[in-house]
């Protein structure tokens, strides 16, 4: 048997290669119990020190989600999750002696970050700055130049701090988009949710710098439940990206969030996410279960908000970031590249729910399916009877590499006004042997030239990243894709 | 010196045997034209030359510049000089000229064991291989041949041929589709690419391409073998004759 263990080495390194966040941290971190029941839900408010009124909020959400069954509508085939073998609380800034040091981090935290790229220094920022929330586990560990925003009036921290320093904000709009009563996920995180960003720019700010969460899962056995909450007052800007990933680990980790954005008149938000969960390895043994909810409500007139996602991780994704169109001339819009290799499955899409009147929406997907992998993208269009001149283009597109891997396309409209245009494009694809040969006779190598191509068919939503997110991107799309074709 | 030398070159598609015993020796600094009427095994020669996995060698032995042609990747077959302009160029949707050719020319470089190129030399040299095939600096934001006229895609295929400098281009049928500017552009780009040290193998049916790009050999090409190899003059002769009197010698010999 030593030769099976050497080989398993073997393979184990050249996939750690390609997912080169898959390292795990040796921190003391403080693990509650696993299970899940009322007095989980008021250990973590107990933990976090919370008011009343957000254990109440917890509590009701824990009771309906009891209540709920798993939801089966999707293209994916989800194994039985154990809901009690699972952790809800991990917080690594716990020392192991004495109380807990808001400004001291653990150097092992420190490096964590830096390993993954993510400086937490604000003199090591980018040029340009790029503000950071770094969240590990349930807890976030940093919030880089606070103080640079709050001069301009910006509220950026993690949710738990907005609780405590800002809670008639956190009162108002937590749950305001997103309903505790949703779905199945949205129920479990509205019980048990630790750390996320909040962020609020008052009227006419324009956020001067890039705001961003990094979410890192480190700890074993452990869920993790982030809430992130941004509010755009009336005439504001702010372009918000979010980064994750995740150890190699056998066992599968569930990931279950809530964003919520609240878009008030004339403000605009940005929100861009490059998703590098653990996806697992060749033979589809671990990975993330990414089930998350993100939803904006534009409720100022000529509001408009922009998703723009790029998945490349986790075992399973469940992920469609929408935009209720409530005021008078709002914009939507979704650019999305899915990709998917090995065993991965993903099911993800938006939905445009157009009420006010001229609203927009654009629908821009990407999908990419290779190994032996599923990905759907699914799509609601729904036009309310008030939402006149209302107008939605969306267009689908997959691309395949190779034949044991599957590309579906979901699109669903309810229009209920007859003034309404809505456009709906798609096109399935594969990459061809004479694309391919004609790269290699120029002399780029097979799995560059795929890397090129997969690179060229995604451009229109890399466009849409901001510059250090893109090139991040266009790496990740090209190694996610390495030993496809040969 | 030798730069091409294929022995008894036997091919295959899909089962079906396309060349049966090609020899043909091309020297460095020499052009040679494969005339052939359709279907005699024009396209599927230049396709196993480069390594079109479609294609299955089942006999015979090609060296390039010394070295076993057959047993290198695609690639490195690029990368030790050779090039094909190919009769119809795949579009390549999103993927912009100018990321196209600095991944081709870095790969090269890497091949070499040299540096990737410098961002201001890069552009400079691109300005002056484009200039040679007069295409202007918009073409470098398009996408490889996506939405090219006929005359642009070739144009494309030759200003790559220049950028690359390979020491054998094959030219597959390069004047097909193209009018008389175009047909002249081209290959007025070809005779400014010659050097002593390279060659060119000129694949095509018809006289007029040779009437620009002057070859030093003819072959005709006929049923997957060479089946006549003389000067220019033959050109002009199959010009005004056509292929029908050679077939008819050639399978009087082999009846």
């Amino acid at each position: 048997m030593k030769t099976g263990d050497k080989d398993n080495g073997l393979v184990r390194e050249l996939s750690e290669e390609k997912y080169r966040f898959g390292f795990t941290t040796d921190v003391h971190t403080d693990i509650i119990d696993r299970g899940l029941d009322e007095n989980t839900v008021r250990l973590i408010s107990a933990r976090k020190g919370e008011p009343e009124w957000l254990l109440e909020f917890r509590l009701k959400a824990f009771r309906h989600w009891i209540q709920m069954p798993m939801p089966q509508w999707a293209h994916l085939d989800i194994p039985p999750i154990d809901y009690q073998n699972i952790s809800y609380y991990a917080d690594p800034t716990v020392k192991k002696e004495g109380p807990k040091s808001t400004d001291e981090i653990d150097p092992q935290v420190m490096k964590t970050f830096d390993k993954l790229g993510i400086p937490l220094e604000e003199r090591l920022a980018l040029s340009g700055g790029v503000a950071v929330d770094a969240v590990m586990d349930s807890v976030s560990v940093k919030t880089t130049f606070k103080q640079t925003l709050a001069e301009k009036g910006i509220i950026f921290c993690s949710i738990g701090e907005a609780v405590k320093n800002h809670p008639e904000l956190v009162r108002e709009y937590l749950g305001s988009v997103v309903n505790y009563r949703d779905n199945f996920f949205a129920a479990l995180n509205s019980a048990v949710f630790s750390d996320g960003s909040f962020v609020y720019i008052p009227k006419g700010v324009r956020c001067p710098m890039e705001l961003s969460t990094y979410f890192r899962i480190n700890a074993q056995g452990t869920g993790q439940f982030e809430r992130t909450l941004i509010v755009a007052d009336d005439d504001s800007y702010v372009s918000y990206l979010e980064g994750c990933t995740a150890p190699m680990r056998d066992e599968n980790q569930l990931h279950a969030a809530i964003v919520e954005i609240v878009v008030l008149d004339r403000a605009q938000v940005k929100y861009s996410t490059v998703q590098n969960w653990y996806p697992g390895d060749e033979n589809g043994r671990g990975g993330v279960y990414n089930f998350v909810t993100k939803r904006g409500l534009l409720r100022g007139v000529d509001s408009r908000l922009s998703w723009t996602q790029v998945e490349t991780g986790s075992a399973i994704t469940w992920k469609y970031p929408s935009c209720v169109l409530q005021g008078d001339g709002s914009q939507g819009e979704f650019y999305s590249v899915a990709l998917t290799n090995n065993w991965q499955q993903a099911d993800t899409g938006t939905k445009m729910i157009h009420l006010g009147k001229n609203t927009r929406s654009t629908v821009i997907s990407k999908g990419i399916s290779a190994g032996h992998s599923q990905n759907s993208y699914r799509g609601l269009v729904k036009v309310g009877r008030n939402a006149t001149g209302a107008r939605n283009y969306s267009q689908c597109d997959s691309l395949l590499l190779g034949s044991s891997c599957g590309a579906h396309t979901f699109p669903y409209m309810d229009v209920n006004n007859e003034t309404a245009v809505v456009e709906h494009e798609a096109t399935t694809s594969k990459i061809s042997e004479d694309q391919l040969f004609y790269c290699n006779q120029r002399g780029i190598p097979m799995e560059q030239a795929i890397g090129l191509i997969v690179n060229g068919y995604a451009k229109d939503v890399l466009n849409r990243l901001p510059m250090e997110f893109a090139v991040e991107a266009q790496r990740l799309l090209s190694v996610s894709l390495e030993n496809t074709v040969g | 010196m030798e730069m091409l030398d294929i022995e008894n070159l036997h091919a295959e598609i899909a089962g079906k045997e396309i060349l049966k015993g090609i020899n043909l020796q091309i020297e460095a600094g020499t052009v040679h034209a494969i005339m052939g009427p359709n279907g005699s095994g024009k396209s599927t020669l230049s396709n196993v030359l480069s390594g079109h996995p479609a294609y299955t060698v089942t006999q015979g032995k090609v060296t390039f510049k010394g070295k076993d042609l057959l047993s290198l990747p695609v690639e490195n077959r690029s990368h030790e000089g050779l090039f094909m302009s190919f009769q119809y160029p795949v579009e390549i949707p999103g993927v912009s000229m100018t990321n196209f050719m600095r991944t081709a020319i870095n790969e090269k470089r890497r091949y070499l064991g040299l540096d990737p190129m410098s961002p201001t030399e890069f552009l400079k040299l691109m300005k002056e291989k484009r200039d040679l095939v007069k295409l202007d600096a918009k073409f470098m934001n398009r996408s490889v041949n996506e939405g090219f006229s006929g005359g642009e895609k070739k144009r494309n295929e030759i200003f790559q041929m220049a950028v690359l400098e390979p020491s054998l281009s094959i030219l597959d049928e390069t004047d097909s589709g193209l009018d008389i500017d175009a047909l002249r552009i081209v290959a007025e780009g070809v005779n400014s690419l010659k050097t002593p040290e390279s060659s060119a193998l000129v694949i095509t049916h018809y006289q007029r391409l040779l009437d620009y790009i002057k070859p030093d050999v003819v072959h005709v090409l006929y049923a997957g073998r060479i089946i006549r190899t003389a000067g220019p003059e033959l050109a002009l002769e199959l010009e005004e004759r056509g292929y029908d009197w050679l077939i008819k010698e050639f399978e009087e010999k082999n009846r």
